[in-house]
């Protein structure tokens, strides 16, 4: 994240006192920046483990149709495609959102950061309506074994997008209402980590669950 | 309006768990009238329930620790009382009540005795040690700390609103599943395990950051005390393998609250993938119990030989070498699954070969030892007593390893009694050991000594004396669990355990005589100078009990053992190092957040698991709003000014040079 390695924050001979952190963090604690971003992504990897979890239960129950419809008949890769046409484009423009607020223009960020919402809503509601069809066609996680697992890993990829919508709302109030402050900055970097980190992750159940599962 | 609460819930029926409730009720009551009539609450509130003081949050977990120890070991009593009386007879527990007591037991001891007194021992002592004055994220400490609470309540209310699990500290499907276990014994496991996993979370995520990013200058990683090492390698567990238990609860629920078919027996479900994804985790779990409490021997083993630690860069290696092999045994837990010979030899032979990295580190606390001049007090007391227990834990484990003898131990006393010999004779030894040594940190007095060791003695012994005969009925073919038996062969070891427990009581009696008789005594036991046991870590520099800033000046640390070179550089000019000139210290305000989110994690676990699904709705949205309150807050930091920071680190300067002079004069006379 170089976009807000340049943020200056106020020096205070507090808890992480000194700031300036050469090396291997042997002079002193470093920046409250720094913490903050390192322990953030410290929980965004717990969090990709998780998910593995949930990737790992996927490929075992793959094959467990129970004699119900398999990826095959179920996945719309079309559909599919503009799911992520969407989560990457709100990427795209979350990543917009890092330079603006590193330019401190607030129209800017929260301009960005609305249209990075907007995109979420709609892989969002694109999902849930893909969801809907299939539970309407007797293919809920309640079928086989294999949906289930669909269900799960898609679905709490889902619940991680709404998670990280209603964050992008609060931090669109919080910057309207402070301004650029520095813990705002922190948290708007660490919404970006995240956000990103969701990208990332949906990229492998668009490969390992859609197109596997259409290929099978 | 209730979901599937009803006036029923409350096992009427059932004297003992009635009984039991009730006394703890009026405990608390108690407990809280005098609080609040005695105008104690603004205190209780501002110092330590909204605390975010790492040292306040440590002191807290041990305190929900130890309570919770003596919860499970209640457990325990009334488990061998159980199979002491049930040889052909039924005993005085029906069996659903003793299937719950079994599973309470192993899960209260592993999440809400073990845990928080491991995790409570490392927040007090790890920011000291890295010569820091708080952690990376103070607040979100407290979070954790009190979601852990969260847990622990839900596990007790279970004793008399409802159930809990009868399933075992593991609930395998498909016993766990709907079909087989309708009540809401299951979802009180999950529930509570799912909120204390992730304040769990939250302290791994919070340590990996401070012991990377937060040390004092010229705190370099191989300068790092070796508790702090092997917090670190604890914590990274924590951070990769909780996830997996959160993520196998979660399947879990779906399967009993949607009709997910994960684990169940209909549908394409498979149980093997419950078993993997639990111990996956599990095993894990183990290290990120028993690597602080080598910590902790290490600490002690070294302070108490008045030698550095042999062997320090091995011990470093052999570490962080357990922290990545614990990952990748996890199989041996059901080699009798059938995952086919290659298979379980693989697994076999990685589990031995964390006997070989576990073997250096012993080879390394013996050879601190060697040449040492010991001083028997009751911290080094259960280091040595861990030595030996741990080594036959360790031996009975490799045997274990070995896939064919496991075919035939698997699930038998046997294989019980090798986990308690591992986990008490590591980690709970080191939660005492790692109590005594540090409780004059804390409170500024030590424990009493003859009580201490009272409470060794008899633990020690009252251990061998309950554990050695499960061995033999285990090799007798008596397997775990069991209600009531009929073999005769298997009755003679039944009642000696008995009798080893009964002695273990004897020694929950003098550790809490300990503690009484020392708060008593406080006066006498003072510690004045801060450094009670001559020690070589930083914590040792700053007064007991250490100021809410820790340090006036961050430490410089120029080696290893950085506190017992300033003392000898003291103790050689016969002075204190120059103290600098005092500045004010911005200190992290207290917050309410940790409590109010805790209060509606409660409230949405408790709805969920009774399916009050109004009450789940109200308690996210009251924990949304409570977090955006948090996060509204415009000042997070207050500051302590340049003379009350002068005026408290003279009080410490005052009493070292007093030892200083006291230590010189008795020189002069010896």
């Amino acid at each position: 994240m170089t976009a807000t390695a340049t943020v200056t924050l106020p020096r205070a001979p507090g808890l992480h006192a000194t700031a300036e952190a050469p090396g291997h963090g042997e002079g002193g604690p470093a920046s409250t920046l720094v913490i903050v971003a390192y322990g953030f992504w410290i929980f965004l990897i717990s969090d990709i483990v998780m998910f593995s979890a949930f990737f790992a239960a996927h490929a075992v129950l793959q094959t467990a149709t129970d004699g119900g419809p398999t990826g095959r008949e179920l996945f719309d890769l079309r559909r599919v495609a503009i799911e992520t046409a969407c989560l990457l484009l709100s990427s795209f423009t979350c990543g917009l959102s890092a330079l603006a607020a590193e330019a401190r223009r607030v129209t800017w960020t929260q301009a960005a950061l609305f249209v990075t919402g907007l995109l979420g809503v709609a892989f969002l509601f694109l999902e849930m309506h893909e969801f809907a069809a299939m539970i309407a066609a007797g293919a809920g996680p309640q079928r086989s074994a294999f949906l289930s697992s669909f269900f799960a890993l898609v679905g709490c990829h889902g619940a991680h997008v709404s998670v990280g919508l209603l964050w992008l709302g609060t931090m669109m109030a919080q910057l309207y209402v402070k301004g650029f402050r520095a813990d705002i900055q922190r948290r708007l970097l660490c919404f970006n980590m995240f956000w990103h980190m969701l990208d990332i992750v949906w990229v492998a159940i668009f490969t390992l669950v859609y197109l596997v599962g259409v290929a099978r | 309006m209730f979901g599937k609460l009803t006036i029923d819930a409350i096992p009427w029926d059932q004297p003992i768990p009635l009984v039991a409730g009730a006394v703890v009720g009026l405990g608390l009551l108690a407990v809280l009238a005098w609080v609040v009539l005695k105008g104690h609450f603004p205190y209780l509130w501002r110092e330590w329930i909204t605390s975010v003081d790492h040292k306040r949050i440590g002191v807290m977990y041990l305190l929900l620790g130890l309570v919770m120890l003596l919860r499970g070991f209640i457990d325990a009593i009334m488990m061998r009382s159980q199979q002491a009386v049930a040889f052909q007879a039924p005993g005085y527990l029906p069996p659903h009540h003793y299937d719950q007591i079994f599973s309470a037991h192993g899960t209260i001891m592993i999440f809400f005795a073990a845990m928080p007194i491991i995790i409570g021992l490392m927040n007090f002592v790890v920011p000291l040690q890295l010569g820091v004055r708080d952690v990376a994220f103070p607040t979100l400490n407290s979070v954790g700390f009190w979601l852990t609470a969260t847990g622990a309540l839900l596990v007790n209310i279970s004793l008399v609103v409802g159930e809990f699990a009868q399933t075992g500290w593991l609930p395998y499907p498909p016993l766990s599943e709907l079909p087989f276990s309708p009540g809401v014994g299951v979802d009180y496991y999950i529930w509570a395990l799912l909120i204390s996993g992730v304040g769990t979370l939250m302290t791994g995520v919070n340590f990996v950051t401070t012991i990377l990013k937060v040390r004092a200058p010229g705190m370099s990683y191989m300068r790092m005390s070796m508790f702090c090492w092997t917090a670190l390698a604890s914590n990274l567990l924590i951070v990769a393998a909780f996830p997996l238990l959160t993520a196998t609860l979660i399947m879990l629920a779906l399967d009993r609250y949607l009709g997910f078919h994960f684990f169940g027996n209909e549908a394409g479900g498979n149980m093997a993938l419950f078993v993997n994804l639990i111990w996956a985790w599990g095993h894990p779990e183990v290290y990120i119990l028993v690597l602080p409490s080598f910590g902790i021997f290490s600490e002690v083993i070294s302070t108490f030989s008045g030698k550095p630690l042999f062997g320090y860069r091995s011990m470093v290696i052999a570490t962080l070498g357990i922290c990545i092999i614990s990952f990748i045994v996890w199989l041996h837990h059901f080699f009798t699954m059938g995952a086919g010979a290659d298979v379980n030899a693989v697994f076999g032979i990685a589990t031995s070969v964390i006997a070989i990295v576990t073997g250096v580190k012993v080879f390394n606390w013996l050879f601190t030892m060697y040449g040492g001049r010991i001083r028997y007090d009751t911290p080094m007391l259960w280091s040595l007593g861990f030595l030996l227990t741990f080594v036959i834990g360790g031996m009975t484990g490799v045997l274990l390893a070995v896939p064919p003898a496991d075919f035939q131990l698997h699930n038998s006393l046997f294989l019980v009694a090798h986990f308690h010999n591992t986990i008490i004779g590591g980690v709970v030894f080191a939660a005492f050991a790692g109590v005594v040594y540090w409780f004059p940190k804390a409170f500024g007095f030590r424990l009493h000594e003859g009580w201490g060791k009272a409470a060794f003695w008899c633990t020690f012994v009252g251990f061998y004396v309950t554990f050695l005969p499960l061995y033999a009925a285990g090799l007798l073919g008596m397997t775990r669990r069991l209600q009531h038996y009929e073999v005769a062969e298997w009755r003679p070891w039944v009642l000696a355990a008995t009798v080893g427990v009964a002695i273990s009581a004897v020694a929950m009696f003098c550790q809490i005589a300990q503690l009484v008789v020392s708060i008593r005594d406080r006066a006498a036991l003072r510690d004045e100078t801060g450094d009670p046991w001559d020690g070589r870590s930083l914590e040792w520099a700053t007064a007991s009990p250490p100021p809410v800033f820790n340090f006036a000046f961050l430490p410089d640390v120029k080696g290893e053992e950085p506190y017992w070179a300033i003392k000898q550089r003291a103790i050689e000019t016969q002075h204190l190092a120059a103290a600098g000139e005092y500045r004010a210290i911005e200190m992290p305000k207290n917050s309410a957040t940790g409590f109010v989110t805790a209060l509606f994690a409660t409230v949405t676990g408790f709805g969920l698991i009774w399916h009050i699904w109004w009450m789940v709705g109200l308690g996210l949205v009251l924990a949304y709003v409570g977090f955006v309150v948090f996060a509204w807050r415009d000042e997070d930091e207050y500051a302590i000014p340049a003379s009350e920071v002068r005026r408290i680190d003279g009080e410490r300067r005052r009493a070292r040079e007093e030892w200083l002079r006291r230590r010189a004069s008795a020189g002069e006379v010896g």
